[in-house]
């Protein structure tokens, strides 16, 4: 397998979040069930994580020092799956299994099937507690990884996300970062019609976390931030990346229904073009 | 084929059987359908029932009566926690609260808000869990509902119905808004076929032999209601005579069926779409063990998860399909 060049400059990223997007339509066409939506907007955040800052060695997933990322949001593993297989954890060819009986790339992440999943997810509202979990015993034994959790909006609805962040403050967890993927939908309508959860800023700042609006689609403001949230001393960061559902394919953007349908070959083909022509106009 | 062995089936039920399409025919539905519409058709005609969502409305198909009847449509977000300790909070007024959630969230994710806040002051709540058993193949094991029925069988107050298609779905989503008390109804993710028509006698508690039979007897629910009797008509061809039950209320246990069955047939397989212990198999072995025993086999998932898979893949791969049946009655029968 070959490992491509890290840290990746801005540039970089911006190429390799098209590939993953495209990984991730190639994927969730071939199984014929998935979720884009929630996938294409947490791309740039999860590609600025395994190709800039994150600390791993795909050779060694295990590797007891190596940063840990979870997608709390697991219905949208095909963006971690995708990133994985580009940085070399696994051969790509795998991508094409998806949802297969015997596959490695299960609908929902496990841990114990693939290379580089650290935490197995799908029941939402559990990864920000597991990362608590993952930052206390990284201080307990004198550690210095960081802890990456994504979670969704929608996600924040569970009261679990909300005892998860006292504890966090409660124990200055500054080796966990949290990165919200806003994208304003959830699987039945938008957030704010559903069960509203803003202002998200002022709770997540009520709850003591250092917060930070970020544009989770602009690269050159995505990896400082990130790099910033690493740095940052004394109480864990949170990451408000303001996101779009379905981002990149256009007919995707902000539908509702994208959440959990696959493209059919036709609107797959449609897609690839579209991110490959936004690519190479970049 | 012996139609006149059947009871409450399809007229067509001998070509519904040995069907290619059996899966895919128009008629094929999930039970969870048959769910959303019976509600809605409830809902017309009382007004004390009430739909709570937990942001898989569209998936359950709940939205519909949420745009019927918007102002008895409540949508928690993903907060299922939230949504079962508001239904009994509802349940006390006189309200009928339907809760509507996948079943590994309404049977683990907010138990203790079920057994403490429902099942403990005997609320008025149906909890309606869809995505049950390995059912929801491709999404995996983290939304298969694999041990919904052990677990709310082993609560106290509870009542528990897993309905075979959607003809009896229907029935059973009746008899739970007409019932006082606490009710647990679990739908499948994926299409089953109709198999009942509506003569089928639905009562709570009360078992249905839907085959009848002398050599020995399978007593099912849900989605292997199905597979039990193309297994039964394959043992037909064999000149072995199987009587199939539906039994789609797991607690209350109709007892006396399941004596009748052993004294009757002298040998019993249990089938379940749910992990192999604390569910059917075990409900019925807790009977013939303290009354009459009898040689028994329980298909049912096995100590382990599943995996993603499409759905009828899966259920093969981990051991509920005819096939399985039919090795597990010629097993028992060697044992008569
Ligand atoms: C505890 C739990 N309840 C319900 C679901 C079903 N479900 C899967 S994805 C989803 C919506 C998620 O919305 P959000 O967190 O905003 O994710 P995104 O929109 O970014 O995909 C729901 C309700 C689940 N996986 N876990």
């Amino acid at each position: 397998m070959t490992q491509p060049q890290v840290p990746m400059s801005v540039e970089d990223l911006k190429q390799m979040a098209a590939t993953i997007r495209c990984d991730i339509i190639e994927m969730v066409c071939t199984a014929g069930a998935g979720h884009p939506g929630g996938s294409l907007s947490a791309t740039d955040i999860v590609t600025a994580l395994y190709f800039r800052l994150m600390r791993i060695d795909p050779s060694n997933p295990r590797w007891a020092d190596r940063d840990r990322f979870i997608l709390s949001k697991g219905h949208a593993c095909p963006v971690w799956y995708a990133a994985l297989a580009e940085r070399g954890f696994f051969d790509k060819s795998h991508l094409g299994t998806l949802r297969r009986l015997g596959s490695i790339l299960q609908g929902h992440p496990d841990m114990n099937k693939v290379p580089g999943i650290d935490m197995t997810t799908g029941s939402l509202g559990h990864g920000l507690s597991v990362g608590v979990g993952m930052a206390l015993a990284g201080k307990l034994q004198k550690k210095d990884y960081h802890v990456w959790v994504v979670i969704g909006d929608g996600e924040s609805q569970e009261g679990s996300i909300w005892e998860a962040a006292m504890s966090a403050t409660k124990w200055k967890l500054d080796n966990l970062t949290a990165i919200l993927d806003r994208n304003n939908l959830q699987n039945d309508f938008f957030v704010d019609e559903l069960m509203p959860i803003e202002p998200l800023p002022d709770k997540w700042r009520a709850f003591g976390w250092n917060t930070v609006e970020i544009d989770g689609h602009n690269m050159e403001e995505i990896v400082p931030a990130l790099e910033g949230a690493k740095a940052f001393k004394g109480a864990p960061t949170i990451l408000i990346a303001s996101t779009v559902k379905g981002k990149g394919v256009s007919y995707m953007e902000n539908v509702c229904e994208w959440h959990g349908k696959a493209p059919c070959r036709e609107e797959a083909d449609r897609a690839l073009d579209e991110i490959r022509r936004c690519s190479r106009e970049q | 084929m012996n139609n006149n062995a059947y009871r409450f089936v399809r007229p067509d039920i001998a070509a519904l059987l040995s069907s290619e399409d059996l899966f895919s025919r128009a008629d094929c539905e999930p039970t969870r359908a048959s769910y959303a519409r019976t509600i809605l058709e409830i809902g017309e005609q009382d007004p004390r029932v009430v739909v709570l969502d937990a942001d898989v409305s569209k998936s359950i198909g709940t939205n519909k009566f949420a745009e019927k009847f918007p102002d008895r449509s409540f949508n928690f977000g993903i907060a299922e926690q939230n949504m079962f300790a508001a239904a009994a909070g509802m349940a006390t007024t006189g309200l009928i609260p339907f809760a509507s959630t996948y079943a590994v969230f309404a049977s683990m994710r907010a138990l203790d808000m079920v057994r403490n806040s429902i099942h403990y002051p005997r609320l008025n709540v149906k909890i309606a869990a869809s995505h049950s058993g390995i059912t929801p193949g491709p999404d995996g094991v983290t939304h298969q509902g694999q041990e919904d029925l052990s677990i709310m069988r082993s609560i106290a107050n509870s009542t528990v119905i897993a309905p075979a298609d959607p003809t009896t779905a229907a029935l059973a989503v009746r008899a739970a808004a007409e019932f006082e008390g606490p009710v647990y109804l679990s739908f499948t993710r994926d299409p089953v076929p109709v198999i009942f028509d509506v003569s089928y006698p639905f009562a709570i508690g009360k078992a249905v032999t839907v085959r009848e039979g002398k050599d020995a007897t399978i007593i099912a629910n849900r989605d292997l209601v199905i597979q039990s009797l193309i297994a039964a008509e394959n043992l037909a061809a064999q000149q072995v005579d199987v009587r199939v039950v539906d039994c789609h209320t797991l607690k209350p246990l109709d007892d006396e069926m399941v004596l009748r069955a052993a004294e009757e047939t002298g040998a019993i397989v249990t089938a379940e779409n749910n992990v192999y212990f604390g569910g059917l198999g075990s409900a019925v072995a807790e009977v013939l063990v303290e009354n009459r025993p009898t040689p028994m086999k329980r298909i049912g998932v096995r100590d382990t998860f599943a995996e993603s898979g499409p759905y009828l893949d899966l259920i093969d791969q981990y051991g509920l399909t005819a096939r399985h049946i039919i090795t597990a009655v010629q097993e028992v029968l060697k044992r008569k």
